[in-house]
């Protein structure tokens, strides 16, 4: 075992494990966050995403000791009780449906719009595909990435 | 208050609307009363019972509806939303009954200690069966409340207004009362009726469609929320002191035996807690989530392997399942003379279809932790069935009913049967053994491989049509590897009960279905055989309830053969479907064929369907375009497809551009969330037209991730989903107007309107699902 300082959601924590635990169990388990989900643990589905330096990581894939830079979990969003523009698009778009990829379709959106404020649909697609959603949310995931962007959709 | 219940009361209080918040103030007792012997229902009734968690009582109102002081209510019902916004709905038609402001009420669900047991989800009855004994309590409740605010008032209760559960004296209004001073914290102490709990019943008659107001309103779904922002609703976040954490080593060739575990390999290791091992179902238990992953993959265990092959390998299973002896061959179904039929026919064409296996393949692998404290077991889940898992629990543990309860919470994707049930029973047997809670979390490739399939088909159709191109003759035959199908949560067919060697002796017999249709054919015939593989135990390729189990397959084949059957006529294949509809002169009680007639008519306006033959006139090029129509029910549900596509003739990707979707579910509670559920089952139509198969050679199964178990992606998803909610009712405004389900419908014409939609583009017919590129393109080279 052996201590690690992670800078989250702005917030200094220090962790005592394996310098090869993923960073989604730290997270969820020693930080008892709810936003990263198991999905896969290969890198594959995108439901652990976290942002680490502002990019769109996936936690599962993420030794403890491999994160260099400050993370950000969907708990880190809203700022000063104000939910965060993505966020708020989720819900005007009533999009999520068990809700359980949303973590990853959510943050991934934001890495997105934080690279491309007014992306095409091409760009939300691409930039969006690798993130799955097994309730087929993607058309109001769409709909909403535009509505966040304030692009027509 | 230990750590879970704090849990569940933040859970309550984060995702509460005001009046939520309301209720967790004004009944303190909620918040302390998650300890065995008390109740989160703080005034519901109970039956009798020895345990902590006794039934709630269906027959008393109390057990459905509490009014609080502060004029909010909280409803309490047997059922689990999975997404769809049922628990929305709910209120819209309890607020309506009731008469009472919508934004002042929750709804309570599926949690087995706390509310009734309406069986958690299953089969699109959330509303269509169980919303009906809601509908009439909440009526009931309103009228014990007029009778109460007649004596409080002074006048006769036909003297009397309520709006938003204010009673005031029609005549003089400032005369009022607020059903929260009339009854507020109090009991109703009133007997309710009825054989079973769908039948729940008061005096009180439930109101006209007319005369409700919330009911066909969007409100926002009041599950999103705390789905967007963290909140502590999910069943993988529950914690609870001392909980340890489990990993399953499932057998790695089907139906191998397990010979000897060898302890040592792991025991070293850190975290290591124990092995525990009954006959094949072995798991490895750690104090951390990590450790019991690495120990899980390191465990040395010697396996023999069965002598005879489990299965035949999936490149060879329709094979397999033409020459395997069927296990039954129920009675089918016919009218006039099928073989008479097809020898007076001037046309006559065959042709064969066939679906793979498809799994649930949740974005989340099953999970489940129980807590086996205080000589109760409570088990935090995400299973529809809550009430179910909490039955087969106790009777696998052979303990009583009364000191187990399952706490349904949030959860990735249930459309069935799912891993769900099996983790449960997992979680409470080795908290059982170790004495410890315990959290189980399958993998994903545990997830993928092991989970419950939707049944592989072969379905060989016959069609005869007349010299005028009217068809005389339908014959519908289907081989369905739907052996040993899974109930839900049963304690002797449960993956552990057979991995245990626990199970039942005899597997059910299993069964086939038959297109749902409404065309009138003077010779018909629908008929099928179950076909079962060598392994019927213990083999990753149990099937169980897929969303929709059976329609999306026989769909397939029934509404590609009638696009078929269009083309020989040399008819417009909506033309075509619109006569066999309307060539019946009867219908069914709840008018299906009008409404079937009703919604293709819908689809095609809504598409701009000009009438021609298929395929499309050919054009060059590397994009090939075309548009497909399919119909269908499910249950009362009518539904119609239309789709746009376009094939890349060059690389055999198929894209579904645009979808339109028409729909009668009757009365619609909320069209927004309805819209949202309609979207979703389109789509997953869609994921399993182009993309979900399972593959297995003749050892074990082979798709097991992401890359190897293909599902769609935002890519595939069309530019344009329109979805036309139709009321086909003959009297679309009478007062009883019902409503039906619709979680799974509009899944079920999708295969077949996107075969239909690649034929017309290419003129090339895809009788075998899913139509990934490889298969299309080799198709197309013919
Ligand atoms: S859980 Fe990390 S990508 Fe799937
Ligand atoms: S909303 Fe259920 S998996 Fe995306």
């Amino acid at each position: 075992m052996a201590n690690f300082t992670l800078s989250v959601n702005g917030r200094p924590q220090t962790v005592d494990v394996e310098p090869t635990t993923p960073l989604l169990y730290v997270l969820r388990n020693d930080l008892d966050l709810q936003g990263p989900r198991f999905g896969c643990g290969l890198g594959q589905c995108g439901s652990c995403t976290v942002l680490m330096n502002g990019v769109a990581t996936r936690s599962c894939v993420t030794p403890v000791s491999a994160v260099k830079g400050p993370i950000t979990t969907l708990e880190g969003l809203a700022k000063d009780g104000q939910l965060h523009p993505v966020q708020q698009a989720w819900i005007d778009e009533q999009v999520p449906a068990c809700g359980f990829c949303q973590n990853g379709q959510m943050l991934t959106a934001v890495a997105l719009l934080q690279r491309t404020p007014k992306p095409t649909d091409t760009q939300i697609r691409d930039a969006m595909a690798p993130v799955l959603c097994r309730c087929f949310t993607y058309y109001r995931i769409q709909k909403a990435v535009k509505r966040a962007a304030g692009v027509q959709a | 208050m230990n750590a879970i219940e704090t849990l569940l009361a933040s859970v309550l209080q984060k995702h509460a609307s005001p009046s939520r918040r309301e209720f967790l103030k004004t009944s303190g007792r909620l918040v302390v009363s998650f300890t065995a012997a008390s109740h989160l229902a703080p005034l519901a009734a109970f039956a009798q019972g020895a345990g902590p968690y006794p039934d709630p009582d269906y027959k008393q109102l109390d057990s459905w509806i509490v009014i609080h002081q502060d004029n909010t209510a909280t409803f309490f019902v047997g059922k689990t939303d999975l997404g769809q916004g049922t628990g929305t709905a709910f209120r819209q038609i309890m607020s309506d009954e009731l008469d009472f402001d919508f934004a002042r009420t929750t709804c309570i669900m599926g949690t087995t200690n706390i509310t009734v047991d309406q069986g958690g989800s299953g089969g699109s009855d959330a509303l269509q069966t169980d919303g009906y004994p809601m509908r009439r309590v909440a009526a009931e409740a309103r009228r014990v409340l007029l009778d109460m605010a007649s004596q409080r008032l002074g006048v006769p209760v036909g003297q009397l207004s309520v709006s938003d559960s204010v009673v005031s004296v029609t005549a003089n209004p400032s005369q009022r009362v607020t059903y929260g001073e009339l009854i507020g914290g109090n009991r109703f102490n009133i007997a309710l009726t009825g054989d079973n709990i769908n039948q729940t019943t008061g005096i009180a008659k439930m109101k006209s469609v007319r005369d409700m107001k919330n009911v066909g309103m969007s409100h926002r779904r009041d599950d999103i929320p705390s789905k967007v922002d963290a909140s502590p609703v999910w069943a993988v976040g529950v914690k609870v002191p001392g909980m340890v954490h489990a990993r399953n080593v499932k057998p790695p060739v089907a139906g191998a035996e397990c010979v000897s575990v060898d302890e040592s390999s792991v025991s070293g290791m850190p975290g290591f807690i124990r092995v525990v091992r009954e006959r094949n179902y072995i798991a490895v238990v750690c104090e951390r989530e990590e450790q019991a992953i690495a120990a899980a993959r390191r465990l040395k265990v010697t396996w023999s392997k069965p002598t005879a092959a489990p299965f035949p390998s999936s490149d060879k299973l329709f094979d397999y399942m033409r020459a395997a002896k069927p296990t039954s061959s129920p009675a089918p179904t016919a009218n006039g003379d099928i073989e008479a039929g097809l020898k007076s026919a001037a046309t006559r064409i065959e042709a064969e279809y066939e679906v793979p296996f498809q799994g649930h393949t949740s974005i989340g692998p099953a999970h489940a932790l129980a807590d086996p404290s205080n000589g109760q077991m409570t088990i935090y889940s995400n299973d529809m069935k809550s009430y179910g898992l909490r039955t087969g629990v106790a009777q696998f543990l052979k303990i009583p009913r009364d000191q187990v309860r399952v706490v349904w919470m949030q959860g990735p994707q249930v459309y069935g049967r799912t891993a769900a049930d099996d983790a449960g029973f997992e979680a409470a047997f080795l908290a059982q053994q170790i004495g410890r809670p315990v959290r189980v979390q399958w993998m994903r490739d545990e997830e993928t491989a092991w989970d419950t399939k939707g049944p592989a088909y072969v379905m060989k159709m016959r069609g005869g049509l007349d010299a005028q191109g009217n068809l005389v003759a339908l014959d519908y035959e289907a081989l369905a590897a739907d052996y040993g199908h899974l109930g839900y949560n049963e304690f002797d067919t449960v993956l552990i009960a057979q991995l245990t060697g626990r199970r039942k002796q005899t597997p059910a017999a299993g069964g086939y279905d038959a297109p749902d249709d409404m065309y009138a054919v003077p010779n018909r015939r629908s008929a099928g055989h179950v076909v079962s593989l060598p392994l019927v135990w213990e083999t990753p390729l149990r099937t169980g309830n897929l969303r929709d189990p059976n329609g999306p397959q026989v769909t397939f084949a029934g509404e590609s053969f009638i696009d078929e059957l269009a083309t020989a006529a040399k008819a417009d294949p909506v033309d075509f479907r619109m006569r066999l509809l309307t060539a019946g002169k009867t219908d069914d009680p709840n008018f299906k064929r009008a409404r079937s007639i009703a919604v293709v008519k819908a689809a095609a306006d809504k598409f701009g369907w000009a009438p021609r033959p298929s395929p499309a006139p050919r054009a060059t090029g590397d994009i090939a375009t075309g548009r497909g129509f399919a119909y269908a029910y499910r249950n009362q549900t009518v539904v119609a497809n239309a789709v746009d596509v376009e094939v890349n003739r060059r690389t055999g990707r198929v894209w579904v551009k645009r979808i339109v979707c028409s729909h009668d579910c009757g009365l619609v509670i909320n069209p927004e969330a309805l819209r949202g559920t309609i979207e979703g089952a389109l789509l997953h139509g869609l994921s399993r037209a182009l993309h979900e198969e399972v593959t297995f050679d003749a050892e074990k199964v082979t798709s097991v991730d992401w890359r190897t178990s293909p599902t769609m992606t935002h890519a595939d998803t069309p530019a344009q989903i329109d979805v036309v909610l139709v009321n086909g009712d003959p009297n679309p405004n009478r007062p009883d107007l019902q409503h039906y389900g619709a979680g799974e419908a509009a899944l079920k014409p999708m295969l077949a309107a996107v075969a239909n939609a690649i034929y017309d583009a290419t003129g090339v017919r895809m009788r075998r699902a899913p139509f990934r590129p490889q298969r299309v393109l080799a198709a197309l080279k013919g």
